[in-house]
């Protein structure tokens, strides 16, 4: 069974720890520019939702890509971005409909959420609970994967 | 079932990988003409600015990648197709069957028609081929002149400014850019350019080159003629169709397809930058020539190739380039309809510029220069259509609010919400 992230905002205070860890896992760094998971704040901050990629699987960005850069983990099943094979052409930023995929001037090329390999940091340092992982068949998927970009019906 | 793919550019490769996801058994060969593993065209910038090999443009990585998924790659020319016996014919004669054809040849690059455009040390920058002729003259401080700033000329004039040239650009319309650009965007990256120490010649023809005392001779109208070792010729690009004729196959620019991918012709289809398919903002039939398009095409064609029927609803025009840093995106109907609606934020002395353009509460088209940050969100909201509801006053006041803005409209009050995969 494979996981994924789920995302609570009703729990989110926004207190940006996720944000934190992600920088740091990635980045090495605690800089919330930087991070995979960004925390919108909405109704001047009385509500906020936590937002990274959803690893759907229409996959714009791995499609986008001209060189192959982008693979499905086999363990996770997240769209991971190899550094090594990226030219930084960013069309898989423009691509990804969700907004998820990132550019980074500093290292030339593009960023997006990898799970961690199986271990989201975002999830563990989350205090509310706002964002967990969890086995993918959970009752909100399906309805979630509906709200997914339906424009193309990709092959 | 055979299926014959002709052209092994993106298109080509990602048609023959989804054909053979989607029918195990059948036989899938591509043909290509150029002598070289498949590759990608964008790569090529990478290339010359020696932030890669050549294996780094190749599509697929893994040398025996084709083989293993069953798809013969095979080296050769097309040069006919009888649409009624159902074959193709190869440079050479050998004819070999179909019961479905893709058509996904590209294009190639076209030169103006100037006198001394056929001399030695003018290249396009086009092929694999095309960039191994330019690094070897585009050596650190040669005189380099870079023929059109459109999208393509722009990407290599990032790639030639990579390798310390000394670059002059000469651009024969008034602005840079003039397809995915508006003047105020055009103009900052003009400025942008020059402060990084290229020269831009806007509103310049370049009226015949000779050679010069040394190296080529660029003759301009208004100006002192330009000396160059080099000339890099990027003013335009024409459809691979000329193989098509008598065919019965209709084409216009490109290959014309309908909304399955689908030509005039049953059981033959075309994908890419050869296919002048729907356009999303318009309804139109056009080409865009980008990659995103053509991986589109290529997924639905081979799809539909498949015996599926998936109906494509048009791809969104999208560019997103690097002018020395500079980052700048255009998406959809940018320019705007008529009784539109528009937002801009124009900050001219930091480079950053975003314009909105709307038809009623609904995001049609988008121009970003220095945004990096959730660009993406900006097709979504387009190509969604989603109504932006009280949104759109938000985005009227505060273009930056747009990934806010697809939040709350699409994800804001339905909670909670789960993001990760299914098993692949
Ligand atoms: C320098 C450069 C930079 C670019 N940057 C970007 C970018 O940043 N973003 C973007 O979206 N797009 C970019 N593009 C455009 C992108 O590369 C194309 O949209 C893409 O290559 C289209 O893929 P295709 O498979 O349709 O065509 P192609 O890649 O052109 O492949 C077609 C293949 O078919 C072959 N062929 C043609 N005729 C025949 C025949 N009769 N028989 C056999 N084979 C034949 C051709 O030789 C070629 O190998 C760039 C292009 C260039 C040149």
């Amino acid at each position: 069974m494979q996981k994924a992230l789920l995302i609570n905002p009703e729990k989110c205070t926004s207190c940006l720890q996720c944000e934190l860890a992600c920088s740091f896992e990635h980045e090495g760094v605690f800089n919330p520019a930087k991070s995979r998971i960004k925390v919108f704040e909405f109704e001047h901050g009385r509500r906020a939702i936590p937002y990274t990629c959803t690893q759907c699987d229409e996959a714009w960005c791995l499609h986008a890509c001209p060189v192959e850069a982008i693979t499905i983990s086999p363990n996770t099943g997240a769209k991971e971005v190899n550094d090594n094979t990226c030219v930084g052409c960013k069309v898989c930023t423009i691509a990804c409909p969700f907004g998820t995929v990132n550019y980074n001037a500093d290292s030339g090329k593009v960023a997006k959420c990898d799970l961690c390999g199986g271990d989201p940091q975002c999830a563990e340092a989350c205090p509310t609970g706002a964002i967990t992982y969890v086995d993918a068949n959970w009752t909100g998927y399906e309805r979630m994967l509906e709200s997914a970009v339906r424009a193309h019906p990709a092959a | 079932m055979n299926h014959i793919i002709i052209g092994a550019g993106p298109a080509g490769v990602i048609a023959a990988e989804t054909l053979r996801r989607l029918d195990s058994d059948d036989s899938i060969i591509v043909i290509g003409d150029e002598d070289e593993t498949p590759y990608s065209r964008m790569a090529l910038p990478y290339l010359l600015a020696e932030n890669i090999g050549e294996d780094g443009t190749h599509l697929r990585h893994g040398a025996d990648h084709y083989a293993a998924h069953g798809i013969r790659v095979l080296k050769g020319r097309v040069t006919a197709v009888d649409t009624g016996a159902k074959n193709v014919t190869l440079e050479g004669g050998d004819a070999l069957s179909y019961d479905k054809l893709l058509i996904a040849t590209g294009s190639h690059a076209s030169r103006p028609p100037i006198a001394g455009m056929d001399l030695p040390g003018i290249e396009n920058c086009w092929t694999l081929a095309d960039a191994r002729r330019i690094a070897e003259r585009a050596k650190p401080g040669a005189k380099v002149v870079l023929m059109g700033a459109g999208f393509i000329g722009c990407i290599v004039l990032e790639a030639l400014a990579a390798r310390n040239v000394e670059l002059t650009v000469i651009e024969m319309a008034d602005r840079m850019l003039a397809r995915m650009m508006d003047d105020a965007g055009a103009e900052m990256i003009r400025r942008w350019c020059e402060q990084k120490g290229v020269r831009v010649l806007i509103g310049t023809r370049v009226e015949s080159i000779d050679n010069g005392e040394v190296g080529l001779r660029i003759n301009i109208g208004g100006g002192e003629p330009v000396a160059a070792d080099l000339v890099v010729c990027a003013t335009g690009v024409a459809p691979n169709v000329g193989f098509l004729e008598g065919s019965g196959i209709n084409t216009d620019l490109g290959v014309i397809v309908d909304d399955h991918l689908q030509s005039n012709v049953a059981d033959v289809y075309a994908a890419g930058d050869v296919a002048q398919g729907p356009d999303f903002s318009t309804g139109q039939s056009e080409i865009h020539a980008i990659q995103p398009t053509a991986s589109e095409h290529a997924r639905i064609a081979a799809a539909n190739m498949a015996g599926r029927s998936n109906r494509f609803d048009g791809s969104l025009s999208m560019n997103v380039l690097n002018t020395l840093g500079l980052i700048t995106s255009s998406f959809g109907l940018w320019d705007g309809i008529e009784n539109g609606e528009r937002a801009t934020v124009l900050d001219k002395k930091h480079f950053k510029y975003l314009r909105l353009e709307f038809d009623g509460d609904i995001l049609v088209g988008a121009l970003a220069i220095g945004l990096t940050q959730h660009v993406g969100v900006l097709r979504g909201l387009i190509q969604t259509r989603v109504k932006l509801g009280h949104w759109k006053r938000e985005l009227l006041r505060d273009p930056h609010q747009a990934m806010s803005a697809y939040l709350g409209r699409t994800q804001g009050d339905t909670s909670p919400l789960v993001g990760a995969t299914r098993a692949a």
